[in-house]
């Protein structure tokens, strides 16, 4: 994760980032599924040799508004949002953000490349969504890191019950068949994400954590 | 040696001489390379070894992807597109089997779309070595930089291998003769067909990004190209285009035909059966300068 000397900003303040970029004042929460994950993730797990990969690419004003409250994004490009000259679009790119670490949008890439960058024993967290979940190169991915016990590997779920068909008896039990260490947390509960995020250093499998919040 | 023969000896030992280089197989070549710390076998999962690839080279790898062409350039290509391209990640995608080399195999291990599908994408360079020489040289080269990199490996060979340029031009016809630009393994069928004819020949090997002021330097004051490539036919059509934007010129693009071909048999078979070898080449060049 990059590191910066900029003003940060308190999770009270996203409210205004939000408004900032979608020029809306009411935030319905259940817009803005990634938003708790996100913040406890930058604001108390991520270590500065840690990477964060969205693969969730799409709904992305919730992460633009943390990295810009964690000083990583500066504020005022959150005002252009989705702009021709502007690099904040409805998809990340790298390229462009400050403080993106991959250019996602199209479901079904992210887990495969943070699969690549954990080999080499790095600290990586991974977020995706339940529907994401649906596209098959997941669990190519899903599988193998499972298989070779890929400890440094930490994919998150955002569960808001968006995917088409539905994942009986939970989609961490997919996970956990394959090898995965998992969780369900309350997406919503700091403390909770805090617990099931912060790293296990004794772990000898992958890990992953369901954050469950309101269905969509 | 073949050209796979030599690729596999030379990733096992960039594996232990560069601390930089990482393999990433899905079940084609992982024994031939053997077992390394840096040589992760997915499994057949060809659309992770992509991902795999991408996130290695974000850790600052030169992470190196190998399999035959359809499964290393066609199930995975939005990998290509975005894993690596659209994240500007580099890698080298070694592929085997060229057009029609398990020709046994039936269509589902043939691909000579893929120049044409990678060339597709930007910011590729595409090397279509003619010798294994050659593809040892390219190789090791671009495990050297940090680009995006399409190496065509084939068990076709031409009977030496090429030192020279870019385009490199090995016969030379009167002032204004047809220029036949022969690809990769096409040269020696090329030189054969036009053995006794007035015409240049030129050889080329990285096919992208293309040699456009070499192509019209070597065309000069010719009127005619004949574009001979081992893959999809007219593959660099519109590259010869470009580089003569401004000259009347006609073309012949001769390669594997853009048709369901429900053979089996032997690659030497289907060169025939497309006209790349010496009497089909020869065939249509006659055709092609009789039609003035």
């Amino acid at each position: 994760m990059a590191t910066t000397t900029r003003p940060t900003f308190g999770y009270d303040d996203l409210p205004e980032l939000l408004t900032r970029l979608t020029g809306d004042e009411k935030h319905d929460r259940s817009s803005f599924s990634t938003l708790d994950v996100l913040w406890v993730l930058y604001d108390r797990v991520l270590g500065k040799n840690d990477r964060f990969i969205l693969s969730k690419g799409h709904g992305p004003t919730a992460y633009y508004a943390v990295l810009a409250a964690r000083g990583l994004l500066p504020v005022e490009l959150l005002d252009g949002f989705g702009d021709f000259d502007s690099p904040l679009g409805h998809h990340p790119d790298r390229k462009l953000v400050p403080g993106a670490e991959f250019s996602s949008g199209s479901l079904g890439h992210g887990l495969g490349v943070a699969v690549g960058a954990a080999l080499t024993g790095r600290r990586i967290f991974c977020l995706l969504g339940d529907a994401e979940l649906e596209e098959g190169s997941n669990w190519e991915a899903v599988q193998y890191a499972g298989r070779i016990g890929l400890a440094s590997l930490t994919a998150i779920v955002i569960d808001n019950d968006s995917s088409s068909h539905g994942w009986p008896e939970g989609v961490e039990r997919r996970f956990m068949l394959e090898g995965w260490a998992g969780v369900r947390v309350d997406g919503r509960d700091h403390e909770q994400l805090e617990a099931a995020l912060m790293p296990d250093l004794e772990g000898t499998r992958p890990r992953v954590i369901v954050a469950e919040v309101e269905a969509r | 040696m073949t050209m796979r023969q030599r690729f596999y000896e030379r990733a096992r030992e960039a594996l232990d001489e560069n601390e930089r280089v990482a393999v990433v197989t899905a079940q084609i070549g992982t024994e031939a390379i053997g077992e390394h710390p840096r040589h992760f076998d997915v499994g057949i999962r060809e659309q992770l070894m992509i991902g795999v690839a991408a996130g290695l080279a974000l850790e600052g790898y030169r992470p190196v992807a190998h399999s035959y062409t359809p499964f290393l350039v066609e199930r995975p290509y939005e990998m290509l597109k975005l894993d690596l391209g659209h994240n500007d990640l580099g890698a080298v995608l070694v592929s085997i089997a060229g057009s029609y080399d398990a020709a046994h195999e039936g269509r589902t291990h043939q691909a000579p779309e893929d120049v044409a599908v990678v060339g597709a994408l930007p910011g590729w360079t595409i090397h279509v070595p003619g010798h294994v020489d050659e593809a040892d040289r390219l190789f090791r080269q671009a495990l050297g930089g940090n680009a995006r990199t399409y190496l065509r490996l084939s068990e076709e060979t031409n009977h030496a291998r090429v030192d020279g340029g870019w385009l490199t031009v090995l016969r030379h016809g009167s002032l204004g003769a047809p220029l036949v630009v022969a690809v990769g393994p096409t040269l020696t069928p090329v030189l054969e067909a036009t053995a006794g004819r007035d015409v240049s020949v030129a050889y080329l090997a990285t096919v992208r990004p293309f040699p456009h002021e070499d192509l019209r330097e070597a065309f000069a004051d010719g009127t005619d190209v004949v574009l001979v490539e081992p893959y999809l036919a007219g593959t660099s059509a519109a590259e010869i285009a470009v580089a003569l934007r401004d000259r009347p010129h006609r073309l012949l693009a001769l390669g594997v035909p853009n048709a369901e071909f429900r053979h089996y048999g032997t690659g030497a078979e289907h060169r025939v059966a497309h006209g790349l070898d010496a009497a089909g080449i020869a065939r249509s060049l006659e055709e092609f300068l009789a039609e003035l």
